[in-house]
């Protein structure tokens, strides 16, 4: 499973920032979306995968048998996706501002500020 | 149980709630704003003192014992950073309350800089390195809207270039602590410092730092990695650039000493030349940029990021004195930076530009606001005896203590460099006069977004002005024990065992903790939960 996870993550940057480079602000957020979804898989990954083995404790005991599944990733993941969702929807609204101010959906229109 | 360390957190979140609870109330609002910052104000100063007095003070979330829970620690580096935020969001609190247009107002300016005030708090005092990356996403969630509130054109498209270059390092930072935590499987920087040594040297840990460095250097606005900076801060109220001009780049640079000196302290040596050169190039891109600039707050954006690399290089440098010296760095900037770009917002109010060719003619107006433009731009440029200076003196002595000879000749040159820039806004702007062809209607007595006079509430842009002009003199004048402070700071982040002790207890139960060091990144990071009592 593990190797299979690192190649689609490793697509799934590599598409991110393929989207990113290119001109369109709806391209641009197209690619921050593909970006965050590639780093919370790989946070996911590299925890190391557990299958069927929820971090329970058993009733009279203090701590869960060993070799369950590490539940700390899945928590930071968990946070990771909500920042990410609101973030991007922010990003949203934004280009969708700029492109009525600027009238294109284009960022070599929006050099204004850059020299 | 110590509450002074989760206070300077809370009472920004708490004043920010309460203020939302008074949505329509606008002088609710601006009264909740202002007395939030002064009780901001008063904590810090108690975790200052604290801190001086115990070196450490730490707080475990929710009483859960460390490495489990969050920590919230407070060194003295954090402290000090927290008392300058509080500061500085005070001196923000009252200029806002003369330059905010109503509309800003009412579409929550002042919630989101509590909330932006809460985000830089957190990010100072906190413990867990995934922590850090949540408070940099509130501080970065608040700036956003706060950057684009009007709405502009120019807010617009500087904003575009904001949002996505730092969303960029923030996956780039998301990316490194979860490779961090596959390694080493734990969150807790403290813990992750102890097990970094324990960990098996492939070149793993070389790539996380670098991964760290670009994250945090894109956020500090390093070379080359800073084009946001300028592109953006220009563009929104003038009292939200000064509050990121002061702030927001700062946060990076804390989170760079803080993980380069505490995680990553045996990949220095690797890291220690691209970080110097780094830095060197931050300073003279940074000031070149100024010198090409004929507008008033593009001038001093370029100079933040040239100023970033002092700091940077005070890091690079690596010794307790240079850490020290770019600690002073970065005090003495947040109050400077923060000051020249209120400086720029009252002559804003004055003359109606931020052309410099247009305006001119301040000095005979106004005597003391060049007063504090003088003792501002000065200390920035390092002329004795003002803050600037002591900043520059500690950072060039360490650097000559350890004969980097070429980049403290940059280093100084860029002074020089600095202060023409700073003579080319005192020539425009205070001492030719008026250029003819600018009919500046009626500069006594201008108006606001809304048309109502803005005259009476000018000594409120003033006295944080003036303040803090004063506080730039002391700190060069008090410069000993402020001195002593800082080399406090340079032991405790040289000498990180310190930091250990009092986030993990004992050194006995930092023992226990150790008992099953997870190896390899396809091992189970849980066996630091396994443990749990």
């Amino acid at each position: 499973m593990e190797p299979l996870m690192a190649v689609a993550i490793g697509l799934l940057y590599a598409t991110a920032i393929f989207m990113m480079l290119r001109r369109s602000i709806v391209k641009l957020v197209i690619g921050l979306m593909l970006l965050s979804n590639a780093a919370n898989l790989l946070i996911f990954t590299t925890a190391g995968m557990t299958r069927g083995a929820p971090p329970l404790i058993p009733e009279g005991m203090m701590q869960p048998p060993s070799g369950v599944a590490d539940p700390l990733p899945q928590a930071v993941v968990l946070t990771a996706i909500v920042i990410a969702f609101g973030v991007l929807a922010f990003a949203v609204v934004l280009i969708r501002r700029a492109y009525e101010v600027v009238k294109a959906d284009d960022l070599d229109k929006m050099k204004d500020t850059d020299t | 149980m110590r509450p002074e360390v989760a206070l300077p957190v809370l009472l920004p979140l708490l004043s920010g709630a309460i203020s939302l609870l008074f949505w329509r109330s606008r002088p609710m609002q601006r009264f909740v704003a202002v007395a939030g910052n002064i009780a901001l104000l008063m904590v810090s100063l108690w975790l200052f003192v604290a801190t001086l007095s115990d070196g450490y003070v730490t707080m475990q979330m929710g009483s859960w014992p460390a490495p489990f829970g969050i920590t919230l620690i407070a060194d003295l580096l954090s402290a000090v950073m927290v008392l300058m935020t509080a500061i500085i969001g005070l001196a923000m609190g009252i200029y806002s309350l003369a330059t905010t247009g109503r509309g800003h107002e009412k579409f929550g300016y002042y919630p989101l800089m509590h909330l932006l005030l809460a985000g830089v708090m957190g990010a100072f005092l906190t413990g867990d390195i995934f922590n850090l990356y949540v408070w940099f996403e509130v501080m970065l969630v608040a700036s956003f809207a706060l950057l684009i509130l009007g709405g502009e054109r120019a807010q617009m498209e500087g904003a575009i270039k904001y949002v996505t270059l730092n969303l960029l390092a923030s996956v780039i930072f998301l990316t490194a602590v979860g490779l961090l935590y596959g390694m080493v499987g734990t969150l807790n920087m403290a813990d992750i410092a102890l097990r970094m040594d324990e960990a098996e040297h492939t070149g793993m840990v070389e790539v996380l730092a670098v991964m760290f460095m670009v994250a945090f250097g894109i956020k500090a606005a390093a070379f080359p990695l800073f084009f946001w900076l300028p592109a953006s801060y220009h563009t929104p109220p003038v009292a939200v650039s000064a509050l990121f001009a002061g702030l927001l780049t700062k946060v990076g640079v804390y989170a760079m000493f803080r993980v380069f000196t505490l995680i990553f302290d045996q990949t220095m040596g690797y890291l220690q030349d691209i970080m110097l050169w780094g830095a060197a190039f931050t300073m003279v891109t940074g000031v070149l940029g100024a010198a090409a600039q004929y507008e008033f707050r593009r001038i001093l954006s370029f100079h933040i990021v040239s100023q970033i690399g002092y700091m940077i290089l005070g890091l690079a440098l690596y010794t307790p004195l240079a850490i020290a010296g770019g600690v002073f760095a970065i005090v003495h900037n947040m109050v400077v930076k923060t000051n020249l770009f209120l400086i720029s917002g009252i002559t804003h109010r004055l003359q109606g530009t931020y052309q410099l060719k247009k305006m001119g003619g301040l000095y005979r107006e106004r005597p003391w606001l060049a007063v504090a433009f003088f003792l501002s731009a000065f200390s920035l440029a390092g002329i004795p005896p003002l803050s600037g200076f002591f900043a520059k003196f500690v950072i060039v002595r360490a650097g000559l203590e350890v004969e980097a000879y070429v980049v403290i000749g940059i280093a100084l040159a860029v002074g020089l460099m600095t202060l023409y820039s700073m003579v080319k806004i005192w020539n425009e702007v205070f001492w030719k006069s008026l250029p003819e062809d600018n009919h500046v209607p009626e500069t006594t007595t201008p108006k606001g977004d809304d048309g109502r006079l803005l005259k009476p509430s000018l000594w409120m842009m003033y006295l944080p002005v003036m303040v803090l002009a004063l506080c730039s003199l002391l700190i060069g004048v008090l410069a000993e024990p402020i001195m002593w402070v800082m080399m406090g700071i340079g032991d405790q982040l040289f000498e990180p065992s310190g930091y250990i002790e009092a986030v993990l207890g004992v050194a006995a139960s930092a023992d226990d903790v150790l008992l099953e060091p997870s190896s390899g990144v396809a091992a189970p990071g849980a066996n630091a939960e396994e443990e749990a009592p």
